[in-house]
C-alpha cells in the first residue's frame, strides 16, 4: 500500500512539472516520474519476498523476483544519462530554459513576414545574457531555415552545444 | 539457411554500434567517416535483403541471444519474420540516402553526424527484432539517444527550443511506457511476447497494462491527440534529418503497435473500434492542420500525420487484406515521405528557404527536382501507376470488406486534401515567376552555410592569380554572373532514387503485395512467431 501512495503522489508532481515550460522543472518531473516507474516496477515483483536471489542462497519461496531489479537498474541508468543530455539541453543556445520562445516559436519563425521584423524580437532575449555568443550573433537570424555548417567544417571548432550531445 | 541467419541476428544490432564507436574515435579523418558510415549501412541493407528473402515465404527465425538455452525466461530473444524484416530493409534504404543527402549538403562532416546515424541503426535493427517488451523500451531508447544529439546539434541554429520538446515529449512516452511494462509485468508475470501471447485477450488486467504500453507507443508514433509535439519539432533541424527521422522513429512505434496488439491482445476484437475512431482523428485532423502551415517542410509534416492514420487502420481492421493493406502502405509511406523531405530539403537548402512564398518557377530552374517531387506527391496523393495508389486502393478495399462505409468516407476525402495540399506546394513553390531576391538569397544563404570556402572562391574570382586552394568552378560561375544557382545534382540524387522506387513499387506492386501478405499472415496466426521462440 504504501508503494502505491508513493507512486500516486510521485506520479502527480511529475504531471505538475511536466506541464511546465521551463526546461528546469521539465527535467525535475522526469526525475520524480522515473522514480515512480522504478517503484512500480518493485512492486511488480512483490516487495514480500526478499531473499538473495542467487540460485542456492535462498528457498525459491524466499527469493526476491531478480527481473524486476534488472529492470530497474537498466532503467536507472538510460533516465540518469538523458537527465545529464536534458540539462545540458536547458543552458545550450538560448539565455533561458523555456520550451517555447514567444517571438522564436517554430510556427512564427516558419512563416515570419519579414527579416527585421524576426531580428526586431531578438531584444529582450538579448537582457538576458550570454545569447549573441551562443547562437553565433546576428547571423543567427530566426529567418534561416535550417542551420548552420560553418563550424561542422572543421573538428576544432564545433561549437559546445555539439559537444554536449556527443558527450552520450 | 535459417540455420546460419538466425545465429548472425544480434551482428545486426553490434555492428553499427561497434562501427559507430570506430567512426567517433577517428577524429580528423572526415574520409574514413564516410566511408565507414556509408559501408556499415549497405552491408546492413545486404543483410536485411537476405532475410526479406529467408522469411518471404512465413519462416520466423528466432534467436536468444548470447545461446542462453539453459534459462529461456531470462534470455533476450531476436525474432525475424517477413513484417520487421522488411521495415528493416525499407529503413536501411533510407539511412542510406539520407546519408548521401548529408554529405552533400556537408553536414555530414560533423564528428558526430555518422556515429549517431549508425547507433541509431543499431537502436533500429533491436527493437525491430526484440522479442520481449522491455528490450523494446531499452532499444527504443539507444535509438532516442542519438536522436536527441542529431536534432541538437543540426537544429542548433533556430534554437534549442525544438529539441527540448522533442526530448520531454519523447522522455515522458517513454516514462509512460516503462509503467505500462511493469504493470504487465505484475498481472502476466512475464515481458517474453512469445509467453504473453493471447494474455490480454483473457485477462483485463493484462489488458490494461497493455493498453497502457500501447498508449504511450502511440504517443511516439504521432497519432492524434497526441500529435502535436510532431509539427513542432521536425521542422526545426536540418531536411536530412528530418527525412531520416520521418522514415525511422514513428515507423518503428507503429511496427510496435501491429506486433503487440498482434500476440499480446492476439487481434481481440473488442478493442478495434478505439483503432478505427483514432485512426479516422488521425487522417483528419493530420490533413487540415497542413492547411495553415507557409513551408513545405511543415505541409509535409503535417501530412505525415495523416498518413499515420491511414497505416494504423490496418490494426483497426484485424482482417487478412487490412493488415496486407496496412503494411503495404507503412512500406511505401516510409519511402515516399523521405523522397519529398529529400527533394523539397535540396531546395531548401541551395536557396536559402523552405517558405512557399519566397519560391517560385523551380520547374523551369530545376527540371529534375520538379520531377522528382511530382511522382512522390501524386505517389502520397495515391494516384496512378505509382505504390501509393495500390496502397490507398486496397486500404480503401479493406475497410468496404468489414462495412466501415464512414472510414472509407475518410479516407477518400482525406486523399483529396492530400492531393490539394500537394498541387499548393507545387503551384507555390515551382510554378509561377520566381522572386527578384531568388539568388540574392541563395548566394547569402550559401555565405552563412559554407563560409569559409564560399570567401575563398570569392578571392579567386576577384583575382585570378591568386591561389589559397582548390577552386570551386561552380561557385566562380555563380558569382560571375555566368550562371544561375542550382541545385547540386548529388542533392537531386538521393531523393530521385527514393521517387524511383515507388514508381517501381507502382508497377511491381504485385512483389511488395506478396511480401505484405506474408507479413500479414504471420501478424494474423503468432502461433508461429511463438513456436519459434520456444523452439530455440
Amino acid at each position: 500500500m504504501s508503494i502505491a501512495i508513493a507512486v500516486g503522489l510521485l506520479t502527480a508532481a511529475a504531471v505538475y512539472l511536466f506541464m511546465q515550460r521551463g526546461m528546469i522543472r521539465i527535467v525535475l518531473g522526469f526525475i520524480l516520474a522515473s522514480h515512480a516507474a522504478n517503484l512500480l516496477l518493485f512492486a511488480a515483483g512483490n516487495t514480500a519476498f526478499r531473499g538473495v536471489p542467487y540460485i542456492g542462497t535462498s528457498d525459491y519461496g524466499e527469493g526476491a523476483d531478480p527481473l524486476p531489479q534488472a529492470f530497474v537498474l537498466t532503467a536507472i541508468v538510460i533516465a540518469f544519462s538523458i537527465t545529464m543530455f536534458m540539462v545540458t539541453l536547458a543552458i545550450t543556445t538560448t539565455g533561458d530554459d523555456d520550451t517555447e520562445n514567444d517571438e522564436d516559436s517554430p510556427a512564427k519563425v516558419l512563416s515570419a513576414p519579414d527579416k527585421d521584423d524576426a531580428a526586431g524580437s531578438k531584444v529582450d532575449t538579448a537582457a538576458t545574457g550570454a545569447v549573441g555568443a551562443a547562437t553565433g550573433g546576428a547571423d543567427a537570424s530566426p529567418m534561416s531555415p535550417v542551420h548552420d555548417y560553418a563550424g561542422v567544417d572543421d573538428d576544432a571548432a564545433v561549437p559546445p552545444n555539439q559537444r554536449g550531445g556527443g558527450a552520450q | 539457411m535459417t540455420e546460419i541467419l538466425s545465429p548472425l541476428l544480434p551482428l545486426l544490432v553490434g555492428i553499427p554500434l561497434l562501427m559507430g564507436a570506430v567512426g567517433a574515435a577517428l577524429r580528423k579523418n572526415k574520409r574514413a567517416r564516410h566511408i565507414i558510415s556509408l559501408g556499415t549501412l549497405t552491408a546492413l541493407l545486404a543483410f536485411s535483403v537476405l532475410l526479406v528473402i529467408a522469411t518471404h515465404d512465413g519462416t520466423v527465425l528466432a534467436h536468444k541471444v548470447g545461446f542462453w538455452d539453459f534459462a529461456p525466461q531470462i534470455a533476450i530473444p531476436f525474432v525475424v519474420d517477413a513484417l520487421n524484416s522488411l521495415v528493416l530493409m525499407i529503413i536501411c534504404i533510407l539511412g542510406i540516402t539520407s546519408v548521401m543527402f548529408a554529405m552533400a549538403t556537408h553536414e555530414a562532416r560533423a564528428r558526430f553526424y555518422h556515429p549517431f546515424v549508425l547507433i541509431l541503426m543499431a537502436g533500429v535493427a533491436g527493437a525491430l527484432m526484440t522479442g520481449d517488451i522491455f528490450n523494446l523500451f531499452v532499444f527504443i531508447e539507444v535509438m532516442l539517444l542519438p536522436s536527441y544529439g542529431l536534432l541538437a546539434m543540426m537544429g542548433a541554429k533556430l534554437g534549442a527550443h525544438g529539441a527540448r520538446i522533442y526530448v520531454s515529449v519523447n522522455l515522458l512516452a517513454s516514462t509512460l511506457l516503462l509503467f505500462g511494462i511493469g504493470l504487465v509485468y505484475a498481472t502476466a508475470g512475464t515481458v517474453n511476447l512469445a509467453e504473453l501471447h493471447g494474455a490480454a485477450a483473457e485477462d483485463r488486467a493484462v489488458a490494461v497494462g497493455g493498453g497502457v504500453v500501447l498508449a504511450a507507443i502511440s504517443i511516439k508514433a504521432a497519432v492524434v491527440p497526441v500529435h502535436g509535439w510532431l509539427t513542432r519539432t521536425y521542422p526545426m533541424t536540418s531536411p536530412a534529418v528530418t527525412a531520416l527521422f520521418s522514415g525511422i522513429h514513428t515507423k518503428v512505434s507503429i511496427y510496435a503497435i501491429y506486433r503487440i496488439y498482434s500476440i499480446l491482445f492476439d487481434g481481440e476484437e473488442r478493442f478495434l473500434w478505439i483503432a478505427l475512431l483514432v485512426t479516422s482523428l488521425t487522417m483528419l485532423i493530420g490533413v487540415l492542420g497542413a492547411i495553415g502551415e507557409k513551408t513545405t517542410r511543415s505541409i509535409l509534416v503535417f501530412h505525415m500525420i495523416s498518413q499515420i492514420g491511414y497505416i494504423l487502420i490496418g490494426v483497426g481492421l484485424f482482417t487478412g487484406l487490412g493488415l496486407t493493406a496496412g503494411i503495404f502502405y507503412l512500406l511505401h509511406h516510409m519511402i515516399v515521405k523521405a523522397s519529398l523531405f529529400l527533394s523539397t530539403g535540396a531546395i531548401e537548402e541551395t536557396y536559402g528557404t523552405g517558405e512557399i512564398d519566397k519560391l517560385g518557377g523551380m520547374a523551369k530552374r530545376e527540371p529534375l527536382i520538379a520531377i522528382t517531387f511530382m511522382v512522390a506527391a501524386l505517389s502520397l496523393a495515391g494516384l496512378p501507376p505509382f505504390s501509393g495508389f495500390v496502397a490507398k486502393f486496397s486500404i480503401i478495399q479493406a475497410t468496404l470488406e468489414q462495412a466501415h462505409y464512414w472510414v472509407a468516407a475518410v479516407a477518400v476525402i482525406v486523399s483529396v486534401f492530400t492531393l490539394l495540399s500537394m498541387l499548393k506546394i507545387w503551384v507555390g513553390v515551382f510554378m509561377g515567376k520566381p522572386p527578384a531576391d531568388l539568388e540574392d538569397r541563395a548566394l547569402s544563404y550559401q555565405e552563412r552555410m559554407h563560409g569559409k570556402r564560399y570567401l575563398r572562391v570569392q578571392a579567386q574570382a576577384e583575382n585570378p592569380t591568386l591561389t589559397i586552394g582548390p577552386p570551386t568552378a561552380t561557385m566562380s560561375a555563380v558569382l560571375a554572373g555566368e550562371r544561375a544557382v542550382k541545385v547540386p545534382v548529388k542533392l537531386i540524387v538521393p531523393g530521385a532514387i527514393l521517387a524511383g522506387i515507388t514508381v517501381f513499387f507502382g508497377f511491381g506492386a504485385e512483389l511488395l503485395m506478396m511480401l505484405s501478405e506474408t507479413a500479414a499472415e504471420n501478424l494474423l496466426n503468432p502461433q508461429e512467431y511463438v513456436d519459434a521462440v520456444e523452439g530455440t
